[in-house]
């Protein structure tokens, strides 16, 4: 393919619409138009010009802004349909079986559907993350096609634009006028005191103002492409951790994948608003809502094993800071955060009973159980005695007269005991479970009747390392530079040229807000003498003046 | 304190209105734009309008003094701040260029905001502890202003729409910009339904089973047409619902959608009937003086000064807070999706504008609709598709 | 020319290429992502000392040269209960072989754990690991999973759900020491 040579002498890559340096129209189709399009100064987006090889082609593809526009549409609206059901994410349930279970039970056949069709894990899926990682491939694309020309046109411009550009302006006035000399010379003091930046040519000026925020855009692109790169990075091993424990009060737990940190939690806290505090201001809302959570917070200590330490053993923990977690106040520590997520108040802690004589209810001991811990025997007063046999955390029921338990947390404590007493020395058998006492080898003189239970509260709390923040941030950062970049300023051109002819020629141009740059003009015109120039763009001011209003 | 607050907002409420018709004057007084009856009507719309502001901030001071907090925390709140932003950003917008037009129209539209938001509780509630921090401030406030600005825009559109589209013809443009008109006669049904329930003072109780199988109570403040699952009237003499929902949907909200759409259907009919033309006719002489241009571009700069305060504040400063608060600054959940569609939305209005050159008309719609998108966040997601984040 | 077309050719291709292999790769790790994928067979099996219900103290290092047939289990999930008894006669089998047994209870108390190696009668060590920390480095998520060790301390294989004592048979016969 050619350059072309304009007729002022200057060479144009393939495909220009517009000299790069004088302003004239390069081919008929440009001659054509009225106004001309100035938003890439007229210069060749190049992608637009080759398009020979399948490499060329799949460029010019995600080069395209109408395709861009395309995957942000397709985007949208998947995104949209992702919230018509809940997300697995939001579901209680814990594996595959209970979350199709779930999806059919609560939304019927609809249900059903969007869970076969992966709807309802939209986000993660491959066709999802997808488009969007297409969305990044055209945001390199096509800003790089068009940043690069753009850059070279408006380095190379001229000042001294031909009468054909000028015509074609948006905003354009010619005319006579009494010592056009010295009215384009006050018109240039002018516009310099304005801060516009004015070359002189011969007796042509241009008078620019604010480029740098036709950068603007490329500028926030570079910005999202760099969001984009952050997420990505996630997807490497140890940029990202996500973990959840929960951790009652007085435990020490280990902290997932934090390489020996372990975390103890000393208090859990839960206050709700009184209206005592405030019935003023917050009496009607918790009259109308009851109880509304005021604080929660876990008071932990945080230690880290020694630098060798191996799994299993918490031996030589080195204590590292107490803090109080509470929502929006993680703990951090290294790169880690923990936060206050969720919580379960009052799970058992331990049980406290007495040994009784069935009919007398004569008492000969009273004995605590710990129930993440319950010893094997409990000695009580001379000759009494009660055995542990076995303990059923979470009793479920019995099976072919097997006690069953369906997990290791204390919602349904259960015990298989005996009771040794004197008159009883080989033991009486009894199998205790909250308010109900089986006696599965016959009847027995005593029992174990409860007294008290004590609860403890515990924590929810999730892990989070994050090492790609950091750059999420400064992508963010980029893109609001760059949006505010090219979002609050415009650039503007006024170009005054006094022709051969005798005529004064005034044109100018804005990427954005012409009000403005016309109020500009307009400031010029007080003090300097120009032709009155028209908005050849604004219809209704045009058919006013027609119509002689 | 707080009943002072409740009173500046009353007084900027009616100031607001005051302000449309004279705004309303403004626009008719004269069709050039140098005459003196025209410059006194525009003088004194603004002035009563900067008035409602004042006394709006007002509103806003002193509750948030009174509670202690930003007062941006609960449905209420938000959507009347939203309209106080509506009408900063309008008198910002009409210092830059001057148009009674769009005061004639982002008055009422504020004014309808506010009645909306009147609607829901409006006691002040404590803070719960996950809105404990100052990004509630920030983030909520910025995002507000960003939505306000953007709806300029769309009020802009409409405006151009209204002026431009041949009435007499039967046209889809004609039709679509009639539909949104009887949506808009549909927030009045709500809040018409609503306060009319409400001086009546209707009650009524019932007990239903919930999806997880357990019984509880609920209150209606309208006539019961639908009734929740299982539901047995507790109260003597309540309305017997006419149809029985299954337990996922929420009877109540269907049944005061239901009262809103056909308050407001009646509203629409009895309009159409008094004044034997379609609404947006009725309303195109007031648009006819507007200048298309100038209305094209206030819609586009208002969503270029917009969109970069959007950015800022629904999704930079949310997901900083969510992060903070959550430990995820990003969750998909439905409130965030859809800031992320109004996001997206609103880059396409800027790509469209700058590349295929979508000026006028196509820009107007665009405008018009991306609004939509900001309402069905704030209205259904808050209220329908409820979340992690849902207000009410 | 041809130069320049040439330039822009592999330009192009090479700015193509880096994007799509980065964006393919991004979304195959998401989707084969497993919460429990952070240790793989091939990779070193994390180290740990626990001190079983004899009050013997095990280290897993001291085994090496041998092969571990490492369990992990709760009383009250079923599977476990049922391969237990199984586990335990390979146990026997094997332990004269070169392949050791050693069975970790997830964090439950000693009475509890007790009484059940004592139903079953179980004669393999059995440790508690109280404060999770070798659940931790193991991503143990569902219960059982069995980690085959072999002899120069890499992860074989790694078993979830229950075993038959086939099934267990030929997991020993696989790591024991050649």
């Amino acid at each position: 393919m050619d350059k072309i040579v304009c007729t002022c002498g200057h060479v144009n890559p393939v495909g220009t619409e517009l000299c790069e340096s004088c302003g004239r129209p390069l081919n008929q189709e440009t001659k054509d138009k009225k106004l001309v399009d100035m938003r890439y100064e007229g210069s060749a987006r190049r992608s637009q010009t080759y398009n020979k090889t399948i490499i060329d082609k799949i460029w010019n593809f995600f080069s395209s802004v109408k395709v861009g526009m395309w995957i942000i549409v397709a985007i949208l609206i998947a995104a949209a349909i992702g919230t018509i059901l809940p997300q697995v994410f939001y579901v209680p349930a814990v594996n595959e079986e209970e979350i199709a279970a779930y999806y059919e039970r609560i939304y019927g056949t609809f249900g059903t559907i969007y869970y076969e069709l992966g709807l309802s894990d939209l986000y993660s899926s491959w066709w999802f993350q997808g488009l969007v990682g297409m969305l990044g491939i055209s945001l390199v694309i096509a800003s790089l096609d068009r940043v690069i020309p753009l850059y070279k046109s408006l380095k190379k411009q001229k000042t001294k634009r031909h009468i054909s550009f000028l015509t074609r302006q948006r905003v354009y006035g010619t005319g006579e006028v009494d010592s056009p000399i010295k009215s384009i010379e006050q018109a240039e003091e002018k516009l310099k005191k304005m801060r516009y930046k004015v070359k002189r040519d011969g007796n042509a000026i241009l008078a620019e103002k604010g480029r740098f925020s036709r950068w603007g855009p490329y500028v926030n692109h570079l910005g999202l492409i760099l969001f984009l790169f952050g997420v990505m990075l996630r997807a490497l091993p140890g940029f990202y951790v996500d973990e959840t424990m929960w951790l009652r009060e007085g435990e020490t737990l280990y902290i997932p994948k934090t390489d020996g940190y372990f975390l103890e939690s000393k208090e859990f806290i839960y206050e709700t608003y009184t209206k005592e505090e405030s019935e003023e201001v917050y009496g009607a809302a918790l009259d109308r809502v009851g109880s509304i959570a005021k604080n929660y917070q876990s008071d932990v200590a945080l230690y880290k094993g020694p630098e060798d330490a191996v799994a299993g053993q918490p031996e030589d923990l080195a204590f590292v800071k107490e803090e109080s977690i509470q929502v929006n106040k993680p703990l951090k520590f290294d790169h880690f955060s923990v936060f206050q997520m969720d919580f379960r108040l009052d799970e058992l802690k331990s049980m406290t009973f007495q040994l009784q004589d069935k009919e007398t209810a004569n008492s000969f001991g009273e004995f605590t159980i710990d129930l993440a811990n319950p010893q094997t025997e409990y000695k009580l007063q001379n000759g009494y005695k009660v055995e542990i046999l076995d303990y059923y955390a979470d009793f479920t029921g019995f099976e072919e007269g097997v006690p069953q338990s369906k997990s290791p947390i204390p919602n349904n404590p259960a015990f298989l005991v005996k009771m040794y007493s004197p008159e009883y020395p080989k033991g009486e058998t009894s199998f205790v479970m909250i308010k109900e006492t089986l006696e599965p080898l016959g009847e027995n003189k005593h029992k174990i009747a409860f007294q008290s239970v004590e609860t403890r509260d515990v924590s929810g709390l999730t892990i989070r390392k994050d090492l790609t923040l950091p750059i999420l941030a400064l992508g963010g950062l980029i893109f609001m530079i760059g949006v505010a970049q090219g979002s609050y300023w415009n650039h503007r051109r006024i170009w005054i040229q006094l022709l051969e002819n005798g005529q004064v020629v005034v044109a100018a141009h804005t990427n954005k807000n012409w009000l403005s740059v016309k109020k500009d003009l307009d400031e010029v015109s007080k003090v300097s003498n120009l032709p009155q120039y028209e908005d050849q763009q604004d219809i209704d001011s045009q058919e006013e003046k027609e119509e002689g209003v | 304190m707080v009943s002072l607050s409740s009173n500046l907002l009353f007084i900027a409420f009616v100031a607001y209105l005051i302000g449309t018709f004279l705004f309303g004057g403004a626009v008719r007084s004269s069709s050039s734009e140098s005459t003196k009856s025209y410059a006194r009507w525009g003088k004194m719309a603004i002035i009563v309008t900067i008035i409602g502001f004042v006394s709006n901030l007002g509103y806003f001071i002193t509750r948030w003094i009174a509670a202690g907090h930003a007062p941006v925390s609960n449905l209420f709140e938000f959507t009347t701040a939203f309209g106080m932003m509506v009408v900063g950003a309008f008198i910002l917008i009409y210092f830059i260029y001057k148009t009674p037009a769009l005061g004639l129209f982002a008055l009422p539209i504020a004014v309808l905001i506010i009645a909306y938001a009147s609607m829901f509780p409006k006691e002040i509630t404590p803070l719960i502890p996950a809105l404990k921090s100052y990004w509630l401030t920030i983030h909520v406030i910025t995002a507000a202003l960003g939505e306000s600005i953007l709806a300029i825009s769309a009020v802009a559109g409409f405006i151009w729409l209204l002026k431009n589209i041949d009435m007499t013809k039967k046209s889809k443009q004609r039709f679509w910009i009639e539909a949104v008109m009887y949506l808009l006669i549909l927030v009045v049904g709500f809040v018409v339904a609503q306060t009319s329930f409400a001086i009546a003072d209707y009650k009524a109780e019932y007990s239903y089973v919930s999806k997880d199988e357990t019984e509880h109570t609920i209150e209606y403040n309208m006539p019961a047409l639908f009734g929740m699952n299982q539901s047995v009237a507790l109260t003597e003499n309540a309305f017997e619902p006419l149809a029985e929902m299954p337990p996922l949907v929420n009877a109540k909200k269907l049944t005061t959608v239901t009262w809103a759409i056909l308050f407001g259907t009646v509203i629409y009919l009895l309009l159409r009937l008094i004044l034997r033309k379609r609404l947006a006719a009725v309303l195109q002489p007031l648009a006819k003086k507007a200048n298309s241009q100038l209305m094209d571009e206030i819609g586009y700069r208002a969503v270029l000064i917009g969109f970069p305060v959007f950015t800022l504040g629904a999704l930079i400063f949310a997901m900083i807070w969510a992060h903070e608060a959550w430990s995820r600054f990003w969750g998909w959940d439905p409130k965030e999706v859809w800031a992320l569609i109004t996001w997206l939305f609103y880059a396409l209005f800027l790509h469209l504008r700058l590349s295929k050159g979508w000026q006028g008309e196509k820009s107007a719609w665009i405008a018009l609709i991306g609004f939509i998108i900001i309402m069905f966040n704030l209205i259904a997601v808050n209220l329908i598709i409820a979340g992690l984040h849902s207000y009410a | 020319m041809a130069q320049s077309k040439k330039q822009r050719f592999y330009i192009r291709t090479f700015i193509l290429v880096v994007l799509t292999i980065a964006i393919v790769f991004t979304v195959y790790s998401n989707l084969t992502k497993d919460k429990n994928a952070v240790l793989q067979v091939g990779d070193k099996a994390p180290d740990f000392v626990l001190v079983d219900m004899e009050g013997n103290e095990h280290k897993l290092s001291d085994y090496k040269g041998q092969g571990v047939f490492l369990n992990f289990w709760g009383t009250w999930c079923k599977p476990c209960a049922k391969e237990m008894p199984a586990m335990d006669n390979q146990f026997n089998v094997y332990k004269d072989q070169g392949v050791q047994t050693f069975a970790i209870n997830i964090g439950e108390s000693d009475l509890k754990v007790n009484s059940f190696a004592n139903r079953y009668k179980l004669s393999f060590p059995i440790a508690i690991d109280r404060n999770k920390s070798v659940m931790e480095s193991y991503n143990i998520d569902p219960l059982p999973t069995t980690f085959l060790i072999n002899p120069e301390g890499k992860i074989e294989k790694i078993i979830k759900g229950e075993m038959t004592e086939q099934d267990i048979a030929n997991f020993m016969e696989q790591i024991k020491p050649s």
